[in-house]
């Protein structure tokens, strides 16, 4: 019957029109109060219907992998060894990996005697450009580059606000724990340790060991197996006044320079001393 | 055109047909001796004959690509190549014609394969080797004041840094600056000397915009039983929600209806080849995604597929694992999926359903994303398939954490994600669409016999995928030129034989089901490479090393297939590039029919005819 192919359809419209406000009146409430597992299963795969999210009073929830413009991950401010530095060793990887070629590295040097030191002095990413491609966060060595979740970006110049500089990339290591608790365990795991992996190598050959990975997903566990297994901190007491600035490094002696005697540990103090040289150059600018 | 038959069926390898050439035409064909490359090549003068003779005698009626290489410094000479098939099925002959760079020039293949129109548009636009024998050989891509042919390898864009990517400034002293700081407004665009810029605002405009289409904006009236009425040449777009993007089609119109057409495309444009010979090897994968943004998977594995053959003539190539390739089979089919719901969708607005289909249709591809995001990060650029496996492995659950920004949990699953979705709602929202449209009086009486396309047209234009099988030739890579695990699975070839706009939406409908058919077989099999390897070379090789020649990967894209044609000169000290980075796109290659489909149908069929071959401007304006 001419006809009968349209009332099917509409039988379809109609079908869907009821399966959304089933499931809304199913779960209307819960939706505002209750346990949060509950948006969680109203966004599963047996749901019926249509439904919608009310930006920005709900967000979706990005997934572990997520990726947007990327971020450095610096220690926490309250590390036990040393507080707000950085895991970036200016390698360059990241920089000659990058497709659209967005991000720009000063490599660190020692003022005095002009050889790199694994810091980068600069770290800028050209958001504006930046493709999310996540190239960065997969090849660098260090795991010092992450791809962050912060996609609300949206500002009214640009000139201003999308050349991201290193204060404003680095986030503390915790908050990529936080993020991407998978991820982190995982990139842990193979390095050995919940310390950067220079860490890790320098403690191995000034006879020592670094943290060993115990698997966690509270960046506070972290934190405090780290401090549990700090070499006695002497009280400083400007370090916990200035600890608050994540970005800015706080003059504060790696315990490392104390340690065995030889070869190693003595290129391990001139890269120590390089650092702490660079440290002092940069609070007398006054930075 | 109109008087070309199928050409007849001919077996034999490759090899044979090659002898065959190289006997008929014992001066202009030649073999093509570098090393890493294949083929024939063909001298200027023989080079019509020569292509009548391979579609006619030999069989490869079907002439997938056309492009321009530039070997400056090479070999100082440029090339036309061409890879040409059999629509049943086998590998390419691939067949070149070389000319000096000055005053570049090749016959015309456009009288054998119309297909070619495009393609040596372009070739001409980019490369500026002159096509003799095309009738309307014109910029397609750049604007006609455009200075140059960009792709040549001595032509250097307004923000010209260097030749290959990485650049020198970005470490160790990478004091950043602003592209336009090295470029002050304004300077960064040359015209050409004799360019009137005047001559573009002034009156002329409106015969300069429609110049050289042979339509003609003379309003010359004339009859019809009566009536009379004008001669009335129409713009579709390029701003116009029908167009699928910055799309312009002109139309000539008597009354409602259509007697000519010609697409304008090129709004899009960016130089993705140009980009993709800055670029090392590795950073063209993720500017793949940006090609066919809705199926942005399949970009990449094509992308992956091509300089995988390059890779495998070197030495330490190992093949993907199993496991990879079963993830990519399932990646790609997702897309598949994907990309026909939105088709469909979107086709349904084209005819004035707005937008209940098309969001019934794009219900269930949010769960498909959100599996993409959870597994490469992003829901439509995935940048996920890397050469000799993929990014990484399928996460063990689908999660979200509450962070910052988002103060929602979830956690599933991803076996059992995946499973459901397989299993129970893709095929249940098919049938769904199935049971909302295809019955529909609406629909029918406005799709069937509308947009016709017979057979050997839609050979001989060239036209790939859905719009080539809606048409009766059941042509697939997936089994033409099976590639990945596709030999293991078992899946038919969707065809229809109508060629109608209303063939074109049930054959999607069709593949989506076979599309399921393979996830089905695709589940156990990851099952059972659990814990397999997903990658298969040295994770930390950022610019691998890619031996000298050429290669052409193609996959079966869901709006058809989809080409690149790298070639690779393989400097053993500097950087690694590709030397030529080509893409065949199904949308930009599937617009050379639209013209012929639309001549005679009415205004509001343009639009439904257009949104029946599926374009996507990404891809198209490249
Ligand atoms: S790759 Fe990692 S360590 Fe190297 S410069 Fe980039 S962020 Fe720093
Ligand atoms: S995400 Fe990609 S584009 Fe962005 S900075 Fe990293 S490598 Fe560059």
């Amino acid at each position: 019957m001419y006809g009968m192919g349209i009332l099917k359809g509409l039988g379809v419209t109609i079908r869907h029109f009821f399966e959304s406000y089933a499931e809304d009146i199913r779960y209307s409430g819960r939706r505002y109060f209750g346990a949060k597992s509950d948006f969680s299963e109203r966004q599963g795969i047996d749901t019926r219907g249509v439904y919608t999210v009310q930006y920005p009073e709900e967000k979706i929830a990005v997934p572990e992998r997520f990726r947007f413009v990327p971020f450095l991950v610096v220690n926490d401010a309250d590390h036990p060894e040393a507080p707000g530095e950085d895991w970036c060793t200016s390698c360059g990887i990241c920089s000659k990996v990058c497709p659209p070629q967005c991000i720009w590295i000063v490599r660190g040097e020692d003022p005095v005697t002009k050889r790199p030191i694994p810091q980068p002095e600069a770290f800028y990413i050209d958001t504006d450009i930046c493709m999310n491609c996540g190239y960065c966060a997969e090849f660098c060595p260090f795991d010092a580059i992450k791809m962050d979740h912060d996609y609300e970006l949206a500002s009214y110049d640009r000139t201003t606000y999308h050349i991201h500089d290193k204060a404003r990339l680095s986030k503390p290591f915790s908050y990529w724990m936080s993020i991407a608790p998978t991820t982190a365990n995982e990139e842990a795991r193979d390095r050995g340790s919940w310390e950067h992996s220079d860490v890790v190598k320098e403690k191995k050959k000034a006879g020592g060991a670094a943290v060993a990975y115990t698997p966690t997903e509270s960046p506070a566990e972290v934190l405090a197996l780290l401090k549990a297994n700090a070499p006695k901190p002497e009280p400083e007491p400007e370090a916990a006044a200035a600890s608050t600035a994540v970005a800015s490094p706080v003059a504060g002696e790696a315990p490392a320079a104390e340690a065995a005697d030889g070869e190693k540990a003595a290129r391990l103090a001139k890269r120590e001393a390089a650092l702490a040289r660079k440290r002092a150059a940069k609070e007398q600018s006054g930075e | 055109m109109t008087d070309q038959t199928l050409a007849p069926v001919q077996t034999g390898t490759i090899e044979n047909a090659i002898e065959f050439l190289k006997a008929r035409y014992p001066d202009s064909v030649k073999d093509d001796t570098r090393s890493g490359y294949s083929g024939v090549v063909v001298s200027k003068s023989q080079l019509v004959d020569v292509a009548r003779t391979l579609r006619d005698e030999l069989g490869f009626d079907y002439l997938s690509s056309a492009t321009a290489v530039d070997y400056l410094g090479v070999s100082d000479h440029m090339e036309m190549v061409y890879h040409a098939y059999r629509t049943s099925g086998g590998p390419p002959l691939v067949f070149k014609a070389q000319t000096e760079r000055s005053n570049a020039e090749v016959p015309s293949l456009i009288d054998v394969w119309p297909g070619v129109d495009f393609q040596e548009r372009e070739a001409w636009d980019l490369f500026g080797i002159r096509f003799a024998g095309h009738p309307n050989l014109k910029r397609i891509l750049m604007w006609d004041g455009f200075e140059g042919h960009p792709m040549r390898k001595d032509w250097r864009e307004a923000y010209y840094e260097e030749d290959q990517k990485p650049f020198e400034s970005r470490w160790p002293r990478g004091y950043i600056r602003r592209a336009e700081e090295l470029n002050v407004y304004g300077r960064n665009v040359r015209y050409p000397d004799d360019l009137d810029l005047g001559a573009l605002k002034d009156d002329s405009a409106e015969e300069s915009l429609y110049s050289g289409m042979g339509l003609g904006v003379d309003v010359s009236a004339y009859e019809t039983e009566g009536i009379k009425t004008d001669k009335l040449v129409v713009n579709l777009g390029p701003h116009h929600p029908s167009t699928h993007g910055v799309f312009r089609m002109v139309v000539t119109l008597d009354g409602e209806t259509v007697l000519s057409l010609e697409p304008v495309m090129g709004y899009l444009h960016r130089n993705h080849e140009k980009i993709g010979e800055r670029n090392a090897w590795l950073h063209n994968m993720p500017f793949t995604d940006r090609l066919d943004y809705i199926s942005s998977m399949s970009n990449n594995l094509g992308y992956a597929l091509a300089v995988e053959d390059l890779l495998a003539s070197g030495a330490r190539y190992a093949p993907p694992s199993y496991r990879a390739e079963a993830i990519r089979v399932l990646m790609v089919e997702l897309t598949r999926i994907v990309n026909h719901f939105w088709a469909i969708g979107f086709l349904l607005n084209d005819l004035g359903a707005f937008f209940t289909p098309a969001l019934y249709a794009i219900a269930e591809r949010e769960k498909i994303l959100d599996f993409f995001e959870a597994t490469a990060g992003s829901r439509m650029m995935c940048n996920y398939m890397r050469f000799q496996g993929v990014a990484k492995d399928l996460p063990e659950r689908i999660r979200s954490t509450a962070n910052l920004l988002n103060d929602r949990v979830r956690d599933f699953n991803t076996m059992d994600y995946l499973t459901e979705m397989i299993t129970e709602r893709l095929p249940r929202a098919i049938d769904d669409l199935d049971r909302y449209l295809t019955d529909s009086e609406i629909v029918k009486s406005r799709t069937i016999g509308v947009g016709y396309l017979p057979p050997e047209m839609a050979i001989a234009y060239s036209t790939a995928g859905p719009l080539l099988r809606a048409s009766g030739i059941p042509y697939d890579v997936r089994r033409a030129e099976p590639y990945s695990i596709y030999p293991d699975l078992d899946f038919d070839v969707a065809v229809r034989y109508n060629g109608d706009i209303y063939d074109r939406y049930l054959i999607r409908l069709d593949e989506m089901r076979e599309s399921v058919r393979i996830l089905k077989q695709v589940l156990p099999r990851l099952e059972k490479s659990q814990g397999e390897s997903i990658f298969s070379g040295n994770k930390a090789i950022y610019m691998p090393r890619v031996p000298v020649g050429e290669a052409y990967g193609r996959v079966e894209n869901p709006k058809g297939e989809l080409g690149y044609y790298v070639v690779s000169e393989g400097d053993p000290k500097g950087p690694q590039n590709p030397w030529r980075y080509h893409v065949r796109a199904p949308s930009f290659i599937n617009l050379t029919a639209l013209g012929a489909m639309c001549k005679g149908h009415k205004v509001a069929d343009v639009v439904a005819i257009l949104g029946s071959i599926d374009i996507v401007l990404g891809e198209t304006d490249r």
